[in-house]
């Protein structure tokens, strides 16, 4: 961004003394009117809640069976280096311990970690064991032993030659002329044959350009540069890793595994194993949070491999601090934004420009990089000439993956922060930027079209958008007007309130496919299966209201079973909040399929023509009489022409329907010790019709407070050597129940028709609003904005403590 | 060695190894609905009653409590307060993942054994020694003050 600015609003000095205070417009909303449903729309209760909460549901580390045994990991004590020499003749010789793999005894395929569709849109450029370590906390062997202390033990004996190869672990400086290489071995790349420049420690390349950025900017009476930096951060959900592995009694393999892709798993668990997908059954359990750390497939193929070798079950359970040294984690962002606009605020250019850091392997290293332009950009669609530029870079550092978010969560903390600062010194209200700039229904955006995952996009028209609703509602929730830049001071805690505008989307379009098979049973009830993984967000449960809406049956007729790939149809599994979207459209297809076959049956009994039957409550009513869904399925399955009633569907979209949502923050900040404490937290919230708004409100709130502890005490310290030094919940602190502010969730009913029953998607929509509210906040009331995260009380009683000394 | 232990109300003989945790033990004689998330004491999934008060069982030894007695998840499924707050929770949506639930679920009845009617603050306090990723909190704290509302 070398070009120099036309012309910059002055800094004014005093800023909050010169602009004038906003009047509060009058408030107008009225909710749209939902239709009613029987079943969606409600919040029945999560079907595996009462187990779940009896500690009954089984989670991968409760299945126990005979002979199992234990995997344990020897990571790399190093950043970077070569492996040259590995001895296990001492730790062979514990009793106890079966078998040690490395890099010099293992299957050397490449591939890539990312749990992706085929051909992944990230680079193979890793192997089961590098003989190369790129990070602390790399593989470097693996002891399968009868007890974890056993394999404990073994670890401690593995004596391993390295030859130290000099760290990179400054992420802006990867791709300078003699910054250390990371990967120069050749064969490592994209297979579908993105850019790829190792050279330059880069392992993804994106430029898309929409309109003519450069004539934007000429055109643009002010231009504002700013530079913004996010941080590494760990998923954290509650339950760490797990994976069982054993053969069965005909030899397959069974693989149980806390996975947000079992299939996907399947498939690359296959192609490492060197053994085909039939002798393969993968099993998600119930599984404790997930949040993008298990859609990687990084732990089951050791497991597999151990139980291949040795025809022993193997089970590996992670400990916190292998969660916190070796799995995924949010990639870092350094995200630099050039804007031009009309003195009105009207935006006539934008260029966000990402360097991203994945680590030490480029799992999602393309994919997340473009969604801090693809799920952003659109957002502001007035501004006729847009580009997006991003680069990814491998660094000695742990490795990033998906993460909630996924990108859009680095891009809007910077987007919602620049808006900020264009209205502050245009002397507008950032709400009436929002307004101005935001997308609407029946608009579209040429960024949807050009970035996709991967590949070019898919190019839609929002068909429903409740954002500017999510503001007026949450601007009178928050009381904006009475509260922003009046700085409300006690003592020496000083208030602000902030904002941020934000969307996702609903699934990757043309690329993701959800599919579901139902058949009926007797009593009328419906098995449906689907290979859609419930990690914990309630799928099952709103899959299942889809099913029951559709069928007219209470939700406790339809048995649900998930993911199992030897009894479950395909779904890529749970990301890129897909499930309620694109497997719950597959279901309620295959559940129309159901009807007319009941439908059909009944006509057939009653000689009526289909047409003319009402179905309801378990229940087809024709002319002469009435029929029970049991006595339907006892005739298909004893009387007459039998057969099974059942159905199968799939369904990809080619439209990707985003949620919106406007956050509200109001924060108040201690100028003398530099805390920051959330008073208030608004969200208002477009996912069309929410299924279960209780899950809805839910998943929202999880994020938030996911957010809110990322933003202000999350963070990662790593050692010069680039070890992380804060690897258990005792330094890496996390929001607890006594730190929540209040929060305050508003659904905004809209109807979006590309989706099941109007329903769009919410998993990670609301991860993306706490940090820029917050900083903007916390500008309101102090006046100084913090482009780095995280905003730790200490960063900021520092800086106020350099701002009083100057 | 051995250790004589009661559990939901049962006196047994495990077999444990020196230094082995109660969430060990636990776990490894099937009660698995006490959940293990850190080992280190920080996040609450392992809570148990010993002797009817809230401990971490990844922080209690099991060789230094023999004779004593334990309640885990599974127990206080038979307990009529507890499968109030199971309900409860479930009901307001403060289960999701559940992962953190049986922990909460025993903090919670033992808040309320002993303080039926706690105010909000009081449940955030007992609730601060757990984490849970999934859900924010907010709804884990509504179904609490719903039971102590039907108490
Ligand atoms: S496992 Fe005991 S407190 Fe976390
Ligand atoms: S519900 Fe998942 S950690 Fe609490």
């Amino acid at each position: 961004m070398e070009e120099k600015p036309l012309k910059k609003p002055q800094e004014s000095k005093s800023v909050k003394k010169t602009i004038t205070a906003q009047k509060a417009p009058e408030f107008t909303y009225k909710p749209f009117q939902l239709q009613q449903f029987s079943c969606v729309g409600k919040s029945v209760l999560k079907i595996d809640g009462i187990s779940l909460a009896r500690g009954r549901a089984l989670f991968t580390d409760d299945f126990q069976i005979p002979q199992v045994h234990y995997v344990k990991f020897l990571y790399s004590p190093h950043a970077h280096a070569r492996i040259l020499k590995i001895d296990t003749s001492g730790a062979e010789k514990i009793p106890g311990v079966v078998d040690i793999i490395h890099c010099f005894n293992s299957p050397q395929t490449l591939h890539t970690t990312a749990g992706q569709g085929y051909p992944e849109p990230s680079p193979y450029d890793t192997m089961m064991f590098n003989s190369t370590v790129r990070f602390i906390g790399d593989k470097v062997a693996a002891v399968l032993a009868r007890t974890p202390q056993i394999a404990d033990k073994a670890l401690k004996l593995i004596k391993v030659e390295y030859e130290l190869l000099p760290p990179l672990f400054d992420f802006e400086k990867a791709y300078e002329p003699g910054a250390p290489q990371l990967h120069p071995e050749p064969g490592k790349g994209y297979l579908a044959g993105m850019t790829y420049k190792p050279e330059e420690n880069t392992c993804a390349l994106v430029e898309i350009n929409c309109g003519n950025f450069e004539a934007g900017i000429k055109m643009s009476d002010y231009t504002f540069d700013e530079t913004f930096y996010t941080h590494y951060a760990s998923h954290a959900m509650l339950e760490p890793h797990a994976v069982l592995s054993y053969l069965d009694e005909q030899d397959r393999l069974v693989i149980i595994s806390s996975t947000q892709v079992p299939f996907h798993a399947r498939r690359i668990c296959a192609m490492i194993l060197g053994i085909p997908e039939r002798r393969i059954r993968v099993i998600k359990p119930r599984i404790g949070g997930g949040f993008g750390c298990k859609q990687e497939v990084f732990l089951e193929y050791y497991a597999a491999y151990f139980t291949l070798r040795t025809g022993l079950p193997a089970k590996i359970v992670l400990t916190r601090r292998e969660v916190f040294r070796s799995t995924r984690y949010r990639h870092p962002m350094r995200l630099h934004l050039r804007v031009g606009t009309k003195p009105d605020g009207t935006l006539q250019a934008i260029w966000i420009d990402a360097l991203m850091n994945n680590g030490a392997y480029g799992t999602h290293g393309l994919t997340v990089l473009s969604n801090a332009g693809s799920k952003v950009l659109p957002l502001v669609n007035k501004a006729p000439h847009q580009r997006f530029t991003g680069r990814t870079v491998y660094t000695n550092l742990p490795i990033a993956g998906a993460y909630r978010g996924y990108g859009a969560t680095q891009g809007y903390f910077a987007l919602n922060q620049m808006f900020d600062i264009i209205a502050d010194r245009l002397n507008l209200d950032v709400v009436e930027l929002f307004r101005k700039n935001a997308i609407r229904r029946g608009e579209t955006s040429p960024i949807f079209e050009k970035l996709g995952e991967g590949k070019a996009g898919s190019r839609q028209d929002i068909e429903s958008c409740g954002l500017p609703d999510c503001i007026e509602v949450g601007l009178k929730e928050i009381d904006w007007y009475a509260k922003r830049r009046k700085r409300l001071t006690d003592g020496t805690r000083v208030r602000g309130v902030g904002m941020a505008c934000m969307m996702q989307g609903s699934g990757i379009p043309r690329v993701d496919m959800g599919s579901a098979y139902m058949k009926m049973n007797e009593d009328g009830s419906i098995n449906l299966q689907v290979g859609a993984t419930d990690l914990g967000t309630g799928s099952d449960t709103i899959l299942a209201q889809i099913a029951a809406e559709t069928l007219m049956v209470p939700i406790e007729d339809i048995i649900v079973k998930s993911s199992d790939t030897d009894f479950t149809p395909f779904d890529v599994g749970a990301y890129a909040s897909s499930t309620t979207f694109v497997s719950g459209c597959a279901v309620l297809r295959c559940a129309q399929q159901i009807r007319e076959q009941i439908l059909g049956v009944a006509a057939e009994i009653l000689r009526e023509p289909a047409e003319s039957l009402q179905m309801a409550q378990k229940t087809v009513r024709g002319k002469a009489r009435a029929l029970t869904f049991r006595e339907i399925c006892q005739y298909a399955l004893y009387t007459e022409n039998q057969f099974q009633i059942q159905a199968s569907s799939s369904y990809v979209s080619p439209v990707s329907p985003p949620p919106f949502s406007a956050h509200f923050v109001e924060v108040e900040v201690d100028r003398a010790t530099g805390d920051v404490r959330v008073i208030k937290y608004i969200a208002a919230v477009d996912c069309g019709t929410p299924i279960n708004p209780r899950l809805v409100e839910g998943q929202v709130e999880g994020a938030i407070v996911n957010g809110i502890s990322w933003t202000l005490i999350e963070e990662f310290r790593f050692d010069e050597k680039g070890a992380q030094l804060n690897t258990d919940f005792g330094r890496y602190k996390l929001f607890t129940a006594a730190d929540i502010p209040e929060i305050k969730t508003i659904l905004i009913p809209t109807y979006e028709p590309n989706g099941p029953y109007g329903a769009k998607s919410v998993s990670e929509v609301a991860m993306n609003g706490p940090a820029p509210a917050i900083a903007n906040a916390i500008y309101d009331a102090i006046g100084i904005r913090f482009r780095a995260l995280p905003i730790t009380a200490e960063k900021v009683f520092q800086t106020l403590k350099t701002q009083s000394t100057r | 060695m051995q250790v004589k232990l009661t559990v939901n109300g049962e006196t047994n003989t495990f077999k444990i190894q020196p230094g082995e945790t109660l969430l060990e033990t636990l776990r490894a004689a099937g009660y698995t609905g006490v959940k293990c998330g850190c080992e280190a004491g920080d996040c609450g999934a392992c809570l148990v009653l010993l002797n009817d008060l809230p401990v971490n069982s990844c922080q209690v030894l099991t060789a230094a409590i023999a004779d004593e007695a334990v309640t885990t998840i599974e127990g206080l499924s038979r307990d009529s307060l507890a499968n109030l707050i199971q309900q409860e929770l479930v009901a307001a949506g403060g289960v999701q993942c559940g992962f953190c639930t049986p922990g909460i679920v025993v903090s919670a009845t033992a808040l309320l054994r002993a303080n039926p009617h706690p105010n909000r603050a009081e449940i955030q306090q007992a609730l601060a020694s757990h984490l849970c990723r999934c859900t924010g909190y907010v709804k884990i704290i509504e179904g609490i003050q719903n039971v102590a509302r039907r108490l």
